[in-house]
């Protein structure tokens, strides 16, 4: 724990030191910004919720996860540093979520900026009118939960290719293979429908993002980025051969 | 019957081997380092080298055989085996965004040196390695001398006992060479260390031991000096009674005598004079048969000299032995 700690934190420093970091949270926020206020009829509908907000994250996510993942590992292999990392006294599931947990703080500081739409919301809403907040924190816990579930895999991704742009288009195509099963529920048959939906990350994000915190949806995102770190443990692994 | 040391030494490998797909880098290494040992390791480009250092290091893992570090099996537990260890890979990358200092300390922390020891131990490093005027800058700026310093600071950074250092001087102007070299000899008066190098004085200025690999096979191992001194060279300068001989005569009958390998030609300025290269097998020396062929022969020696053969040579020699082998009568073997 002590090793991923410090691998973390180098990680993180890293992220801010490049201007990955800022380009990246500050598209996110302008982009969902105007998404959440403009696009989504906000202001014509007169309902003050986020569900607008939170209805977009997975396909924000989409995009922006694996241009943060991207260059975890991939980068670190082409430039050679990888070498010097797996060298010192630390085993390959620390180094693995170490730049995991390094990735989802980058992320959370995204989610944090938010903070802004809810506070605008209660401050615009009518007055007497009641901001329900079990939707909007069920929001941010379900946003946390993908976020960790496509990082995981995002960052296989960048475990797969010492091309950080490979391994960009790679993620994307992971965390799409993630979210796109409920929307093919439709033309399946009901029998199968039920077990394709629960594999999708977009039907259990909903059903928290909801307010209702249910233990199966919660295991789901767990799994799911159990499975990822794995994959990623055995990737870095491999490359010993 | 020899005693049991009380230590073990620090590198035991033996029977090592590691195939890449189909290609095999490293065809049965066995050798031992004892504590406080500096060893040179000496190879051609692709002969091994930086494979048996990636394994020792457990960057890479072995395909058979058993390498021990201070004890402990690289193989079993290769993240205890690494604590012991200070490494320096080919190329020294380097986190490019970070400065000197908090890249020291980002290393002291992953090797576990107890927050409260963190300064000393870097204080330590950056002076043994003269990193005073640089430990605020970021390591993108530094020139490639002070990257190797930074290299080497990391690699020294918890003290380990033992030091692998992959081409420590390469790509480093004259200068910056001798820099680095003194570096490494102060670090070997109290460490182990394993470097790996293809030019060979850095061998014979820095190592107590040289251990040379070609094709992933370890083909000579002892002191420099020694090494240097197995078999020789003989240059002769042959003449006729009268007037030049014939090249082909004289060269067979130098090739006659037993103990001469291999014959070269070379230029001269004598007048009418041939002049030849003789290496010779093994540490034979045939000065005397060498006369009485001549003299049988009709031929007049000019000059007989006899040349122990630079670490260059030996190397040369070593390395090359696979094709020499193959055509044992041919003068010219082709590198192989």
């Amino acid at each position: 724990m002590h090793n991923t700690l410090v691998i973390a934190r180098r990680e993180l420093t890293s992220y801010f030191h490049s201007p990955v970091a800022h380009v990246v949270l500050a598209v996110f926020l302008v982009v969902s910004g105007w998404l959440f206020f403009y696009f989504s009829g906000l202001l014509i509908v007169g309902k003050a919720s986020m569900r607008s907000f939170f209805a977009l994250c997975p396909l924000l996510f989409m995009l922006f996860v694996p241009a943060i993942t991207m260059r975890l590992i991939a980068e670190e292999r082409k430039s050679g540093t990888f070498e010097s990392l797996m060298t010192l006294p630390v085993a390959e599931h620390e180094v693995v979520l170490g730049k995991f947990l390094a990735a989802l703080a980058m992320m959370c500081v995204g989610l944090v900026c938010t903070f802004v739409y809810p506070v605008s919301l209660s401050l615009i809403k009518a007055p007497g009118a009641a901001l329900d907040m079990g939707p909007i924190i069920g929001g941010y816990l379900s946003a946390v939960l993908l976020l960790s579930s496509f990082i995981a895999f995002g960052m296989w991704a960048s475990a797969l290719s010492k091309n950080q742009i490979i391994a960009f288009i790679l993620g994307l195509l992971l965390c799409f293979a993630l979210w796109i099963p409920d929307k093919a529920v439709l033309i399946l048959p009901a029998s199968m429908g039920a077990a394709v939906q629960y594999l999708s990350a977009n039907y259990h994000f909903e059903n928290i993002a909801r307010g209702v915190v249910d233990v199966r949806d919660v295991v789901y995102y767990l799994t799911v980025t159990t499975i990822g770190l794995v994959l990623t443990t055995r990737t870095i692994s491999a490359t010993r051969q | 019957m020899s005693d049991v040391p009380a230590t073990p030494p620090m590198i035991h490998i033996e029977g090592l081997t590691k195939v890449y797909g189909r290609t095999h880098a490293l065809r049965g290494i066995s050798f031992e380092v004892p504590k406080g040992q500096v060893v040179g390791f000496l190879g051609p480009n692709g002969a091994g080298k930086s494979t048996t250092m990636k394994i020792l290091t457990g960057f890479v893992e072995a395909t058979g055989g058993t390498v021990k570090v201070a004890g402990i099996s690289v193989i079993d537990d290769p993240v205890a085996a690494r604590v012991h260890i200070g490494y320096l890979p080919e190329n020294n990358p380097l986190y490019e965004d970070m400065m000197v200092e908090e890249y020291l300390e980002y290393i002291a922390r992953m090797r576990r040196i107890p927050a409260d020891k963190v300064r000393g131990a870097i204080d330590t490093a950056v002076s043994r390695c003269g990193l005073h005027r640089v430990r605020g800058k970021d390591i993108g700026e530094l020139s490639k001398g002070f990257r190797q310093r930074v290299g080497l600071a990391q690699a020294i950074v918890h003290d380990p006992d033992l030091l692998i250092l992959d081409e420590p001087t390469t790509g480093l102007d004259p200068n910056q060479v001798v820099e680095i070299r003194n570096l490494i000899r102060e670090l070997g008066k109290e460490k182990t260390v394993i470097l790996s190098t293809h030019v060979l004085p850095e061998v014979q200025h820095m190592c107590g031991r040289a251990l040379i690999i070609a094709e992933g096979k370890i083909v000579a191992d002892g002191a420099p000096d020694q090494l240097s001194s197995d078999g020789g060279r003989l240059d002769v300068v042959v003449t006729g009674k009268r007037g030049a001989p014939d090249a082909a005569a004289a060269r067979a009958v130098l090739n006659g005598v037993a103990e001469v390998a291999e014959v070269h030609e070379r230029t001269t300025g004598e007048k009418d004079a041939l002049a030849f290269s003789l290496t010779t097998k093994g540490n034979a020396d045939p000065r005397r048969a060498l006369f009485a062929a001549l003299v049988e022969a009709d031929l007049v020696l000019l000059s007989l000299d006899k040349k122990a053969l630079g670490l260059e040579e030996t190397f040369r020699k070593l390395t090359t032995a696979e094709a020499g082998k193959a055509t044992p009568d041919d003068h010219h073997p082709k590198a192989a």
